[in-house]
């Protein structure tokens, strides 16, 4: 149609308005156009209609409210933090507290998930079965219900704080949490960290020039105990000399609970243990199908060319699990992070308890806050992807 | 192209759509709650004495009977109304977005809520303050012994902001433990995870029942804040604002001229001014809040006066046994001061 009526034109040399109407191109951006004012409206229609009815409800509204201070507590803070402080002071808390759960429960999650999907394919009839048995058990389960018997299970058996657990290094473990002693660095202590980089530095030379002699030579050197010897010795041997520049502040008896030292609340281990366990389930399976994924053929072959069931491994199998197991790993890092949310529940002091929990009802600015509060885990979540597809993207096969 | 059409006007609409509700005028709350048949009522999950639904369901506390009297000064019947339960975090949000009519949820009456919340209480019904419950063995007596404790608290309550200004005025530390909802907070106590529990005093007594052995929990004697709770409405109904303030002062006035649920009907024949005003015999109080002019006497018959409702939830007759204390009215030494009905 709109074909047509070009060719007409070119032949007549007059285009009418309703030849530009049917123009696919131009009727395209036209509609294109159209929605995009459409959505403006709408959204400007929402945020005039949000702001309208506050005020004429009497609510106050606007981010005013952030410099305020807030005269509460917080029970954890990664920086210092006093309820003379203000509100955004207690966001940041907040979202510092949500970050170290996600960032530590990634952490576990994965090593744990690795670990039980390898050992789902285990030889071992046992392992093989126990395995099953914990993916299958926690994975269906909820996580909010986890989370409660984690927690008060916890708390449960662990002792009152008058007759703490004595762990070794001066550490105690009650109902209150894990209390290790608080370490100071005393003067000289740079020298020992100057020497971890260094020691660092050497191994990584010695890595490249092994590598550089195995594609001459095809004569491979010792790897991990010459490394491990280096990294742990040249620090300790500074150390040593240097003085022993370290002093600790061990935890000490009060009259309700240990005083001193550093403590790990109960409520942030049972939080990690418990989304750590539940999201390693789904891991546990995405490791496993991933290494199923690669063709027998490529061991068969790989183990033809000579080489050990360990380099099999880590040089065939593995790369081409990982191209299959990383996206749906982004996922579950990403239901991991948004999970930690559930600790609300069992009174960690995360984002959503700090901020859109007291700090919400102290201001009674609900659309504020919990716009602040998701466009947080909207930013977390793509910053989370952005590097999964950059992983993903470096390890994908390259094709030439 | 139609399809296109068919989607463009579809937006469209959902602009507009979108977009009049701010102009709209709204109709008053009355009307809403006649025309619903059932009045809204926001009450707390569970606080044995204020709210919480008995063995077989039904809604009992003085909070929830400050609804039912609602309910019986507009439908003539206690029983209109649909009990909300919310946390302490939900109850301002559930009130501003017209979810409830009224909520009469132990809540404190601060500046800040009334000013900037966009709400406007209606009264105190019950003067408490908050106050800490330890466990006897651990030997405390005072509150000024709790130094370095660790302290369960409710969040979405003004009692976090207290606690960390007593303490901080005391020059002394502890260590906080917040938790969304009340069960989560007791059974954190419970479980040794704090030394000490704080809310309001009223409800420490009321979770002390239920903690198993009640002798075992103390309350100590501090009060360490003044929490007036009353029923709160939405901001910019003055009618409907006068209807809750004028039923709890009519539950107050009733009391103070000895008018109570067994006697109303004889006192229908009373010489007395006051209860010939307060029972609708004389004057139009009724109307002037769009009520039927005998809107207390059916209060009074079908849920009785604040000393009733106080005794049956809170006070001797319940297992919580409060001593009327600051709440005894204001001729026996209280703080129970309702303006008369005149």
């Amino acid at each position: 149609m709109a074909k047509l009526a070009r060719r007409d034109g070119a032949v007549k040399q007059t285009r009418q308005l309703t030849d530009y109407f049917y123009d696919p191109k131009v009727r395209g951006i036209l509609f294109q156009v159209i929605v995009v004012a459409l959505i403006s409206w709408l959204v400007y229609g929402a945020v005039l209609n949000t702001v309208n009815n506050l005020e004429a409800q009497g609510i106050a509204s606007g981010f005013g409210f952030l410099d305020r201070t807030a005269g509460f507590d917080i029970s954890q803070s990664l920086i210092p933090y006093e309820n003379t402080m203000t509100y955004a002071r207690a966001f940041w808390v907040g979202l510092l507290n949500t970050l170290l759960v996600a960032v530590l429960g990634i952490v576990f999650a994965t090593t744990v998930g690795f670990m039980i999907g390898a050992a789902r394919l285990s030889q071992n009839w046992l392992i093989a079965q126990l395995a099953t048995a914990y993916v299958e058990i926690l994975r269906n389960l909820p996580p909010l219900l986890m989370l409660f018997a984690v927690y008060f299970g916890v708390l449960k058996t662990l002792p009152s704080p008058r007759e703490s657990l004595a762990l070794p290094f001066s550490s105690y473990l009650n109902s209150r949490g894990l209390y290790v002693p608080a370490v100071h660095w005393e003067p000289g202590f740079g020298v020992v960290v100057a020497s971890l980089f260094v020691a660092a530095i050497c191994v990584i030379a010695y890595w490249a020039w092994a590598r550089w002699r195995h594609t001459q030579t095809g004569r491979q050197m010792p790897i991990l105990l010459p490394s491990l010897g280096v990294i742990v010795g040249i620090p300790l041997l500074a150390f040593l000399l240097m003085g022993m520049p370290l002093s600790f502040d061990p935890p000490v008896q009060g009259r309700f609970n240990l005083t001193g030292g550093i403590a790990l609340l109960p409520e942030l281990i049972a939080l990690l243990v418990g989304l750590a366990l539940y999201t390693s389930a789904f891991i546990a399976e995405i490791v496993r199908a991933g290494i199923m994924g690669v063709p027998t053929g490529q061991r068969e072959a790989a183990a033809a060319l000579g080489l050990k069931p360990g380099q099999i491994l880590w040089l065939v199998v593995f790369p081409q699990a990982m191209r299959i197991i990383i996206p749906p790993l982004t996922n579950q890092y990403l239901n991991l992070t948004k999970n930690s949310s559930l600790a609300v529940a069992i009174g960690y002091p995360d984002l959503v308890s700090v901020f859109a929990g007291t700090v919400l009802n102290q201001t009674n600015q609900a659309v504020e806050v919990i716009l602040i509060t998701m466009s947080v885990y909207l930013v977390l979540s793509l910053l989370t992807s952005l590097f999964m597809n950059w992983f993903n993207q470096r390890m994908a096969l390259v094709e030439r | 192209m139609k399809q296109l059409v068919r989607v463009a006007a579809a937006l469209t609409a959902g602009v507009l759509f979108c977009a009049t509700p701010a102009a709209a005028q709204q109709s008053s709350v009355l009307e809403t709650v006649k025309s619903r048949g059932q009045l809204f009522c926001g009450v707390n999950t569970g606080l044995a004495g204020f709210g919480a639904p008995d063995d077989k369901g039904n809604w009992k506390g003085l909070d929830v009977d400050l609804c039912r009297a609602i309910s019986a000064a507009i439908f003539k019947d206690p029983n209109k109304v649909k009990f909300v339960p919310l946390t302490a975090k939900e109850r301002f949000t559930a009130l501003q977005s017209g979810e409830i009519d009224v909520l009469s949820r132990n809540t404190t009456w601060t500046m800040s809520r009334d000013t900037s919340f966009g709400l406007s209480f209606a009264g105190i019904n019950y003067y408490d303050g908050q106050g800490f419950m330890v466990k006897r063995s651990l030997g405390v007596v005072s509150a000024k012994e709790l130094s370095g404790a660790s302290i369960c608290v409710q969040a979405g309550t003004t009692t976090e902001k207290n606690l960390a200004d007593y303490f901080r005025s005391n020059k002394m530390e502890y260590k906080l433990v917040v938790f969304e909802k009340l069960p989560e907070t007791i059974a954190a106590y419970n479980a040794g995870r704090c030394d000490s529990f704080t809310t309001d005093v009223s409800q420490l007594y009321a979770i002390r029942l239920t903690l198993g052995k009640a002798d075992d929990h103390v309350v100590l004697p501090e009060i360490i804040s003044k929490e007036p709770l009353g029923p709160v409405v939405r901001q910019g109904d003055p009618q409907w604002l006068n209807i809750v303030r004028w039923t709890l002062n009519a539950m107050l006035n009733a009391e103070e001229l000895g008018v109570n649920q067994s006697n109303v009907d004889s006192m229908l024949n009373s010489d007395n001014p006051s209860i010939r005003r307060l029972l609708g015999k004389e004057d139009t109080f009724g109307a002037a809040i769009g009520l039927d002019n005998d809107w207390a006497f059916q209060i009074i018959k079908l849920v009785g006066n604040y000393g009733d409702s106080f005794a049956r939830n809170v006070g001797a007759q319940s297992p919580l046994g409060i001593a009327r204390g600051q709440n005894a009215l204001w001729k026996d030494g209280g703080l129970q001061y309702a303006p008369p009905i005149r």
